[in-house]
């Protein structure tokens, strides 16, 4: 089938975006920077984190998870949607414990990195110092709870070999965290460790021996800048 | 860099549940530390051992959050005698390392660090009045007393320290500070 396109505005700037495409995408694919902290490549949008918000009209909406429609008028860069998106960031910070300075993922942290982006000194809210666990029994991985973000990006890009979930949520509202099935042989494997420290975003899940390898200064947002 | 002033800005500094990392920090601006005493005079510092404030000082830089009861007076004395606040690094910002200990019962820290201790010869939990009492949680700053501006980082970088330093001299606000020297390790 033909891809058909269709008009959409973005900050004032006109874009013909793919028919069925997401706002995030179709800004993607025209260089207009739209947050995302949840999204990760290919893996389906789940609209858990929120930072990717525009405002369409008078409501305000996650780019990620709604589609174009034609004549939208989008708008992304607003001091507005600036400051709700930094009050998101440093809501994340103070719901979970975030100890940047002992953080193995510390310079290679997205949630870290949209900040620094995001100018954040100190976050606006009370911090929470919920009480939540390290696990540490699995042989290669090692989930840290205090930084979990429930993006949900474990759940839908790590699975077993034959493509059914291996993490997964249990409680719910604040007490929700993140859960691996520990029974499942692909679970414990030492490739499913480092493909989960690389698909999340903070430093919610290690792979045991590889804390703080790259020196800072050598660390991906030390490289690419922040701020 | 002159004091509008015309004369030195007074400058107080302290470690409450801090490592001095923060102070060593503002020690690693190397060569402009020439700079800075020509503009800078400390009262009530660990820099030049003033231990009781004899004046009224302009900036106030707090290292560390609030862990005991001396760490609570000594904070608001602060607040009392400089005009600007500032929270030095993640300790003073976000309670940092000593946090940890956030959750854990007051009396299960004194039993694991008093008494189950393996290198312990005595087990005694220390009861001396002279003693500041342990707050159950580490407590940042700006949730004791009003703070007015934060320099984030584990310590915060020399040159963020500088930059601070130069626009509270100039009269602006931290607002405006640069955040390429903003780490939060
Ligand atoms: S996960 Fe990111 S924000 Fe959280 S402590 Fe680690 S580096 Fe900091
Ligand atoms: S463990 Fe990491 S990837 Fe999984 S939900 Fe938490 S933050 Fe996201």
């Amino acid at each position: 089938m033909e891809q058909s396109y269709i008009q959409i505005t973005i900050d004032g700037r006109e874009i013909m975006a793919k028919e069925g495409q997401s706002i995030v995408e179709a800004a993607r694919d025209h260089g207009v920077v739209i947050p995302t902290l949840c999204d990760f490549k290919s893996l389906p949008p789940a609209g858990t984190c929120r930072v990717c918000m525009v405002q369409i009209g008078g409501r305000i909406v996650p780019g990620c998870t709604t589609p174009v429609s034609f004549g939208m008028v989008i708008l992304n860069d607003t001091d507005d949607l600036r400051n709700l998106r930094k009050g998101l960031i440093e809501m994340l910070f103070v719901e979970g414990n975030h100890m940047c300075p002992t953080c193995e993922k510390s310079g290679n942290c997205e949630l870290q990195n949209l900040a620094y982006q995001y100018g954040m000194l100190v976050p606006r809210f009370p911090f929470l110092f919920p009480h939540r666990k390290i696990e540490s029994h699995l042989p290669h991985l090692l989930i840290e709870h205090n930084r979990c973000i429930q993006c949900l990006r474990c759940v839908r890009g790590v699975k077993a070999k034959d493509g059914h979930e291996i993490f997964g949520f249990i409680q719910r509202g604040i007490n929700i965290r993140v859960t691996i099935d520990s029974t499942d042989p692909d679970a414990l494997t030492e490739e499913t460790a480092q493909k989960a420290m690389d698909i999340c975003p903070v430093g919610a899940l290690i792979k045991k021996k590889t804390g703080f390898k790259l020196p800072i200064g050598k660390r991906r947002y030390d490289v690419n800048g922040n701020g | 860099m002159s004091t509008e002033m015309g004369r030195k800005w007074i400058v107080a500094t302290t470690s409450l549940a801090g490592c001095f990392g923060c102070h060593m920090s503002l020690l690693d601006i190397d060569e402009k530390i020439f700079e800075l005493v020509k503009i800078v005079e400390f009262n009530k510092s660990p820099f030049d051992d003033t231990k009781e404030f004899s004046m009224e000082c302009d900036i106030g830089l707090v290292e560390g959050g609030c862990c005991n009861s001396d760490n609570v007076r000594v904070l608001r004395l602060f607040r009392k005698h400089c005009k600007i606040l500032i929270s030095v690094g993640q300790c003073a910002i976000t309670g940092g390392l000593p946090a940890m200990r956030n959750g854990i019962p007051v009396k299960e820290l004194f039993q694991e660090s008093y008494c189950n201790n393996l290198t312990l010869a005595n087990s005694l939990i220390p009861n001396d009045e002279e003693l500041p009492l342990l707050l159950d949680r580490i407590y940042p700053c700006h949730e004791v007393v009003q703070v007015d501006g934060f320099l984030p980082g584990c310590p915060p970088r020399a040159d963020l320290l500088w930059e601070a330093l130069n626009l509270l001299i100039a009269g602006k606000s931290l607002g405006k500070i640069s955040m390429k020297n903003v780490k939060y390790d």
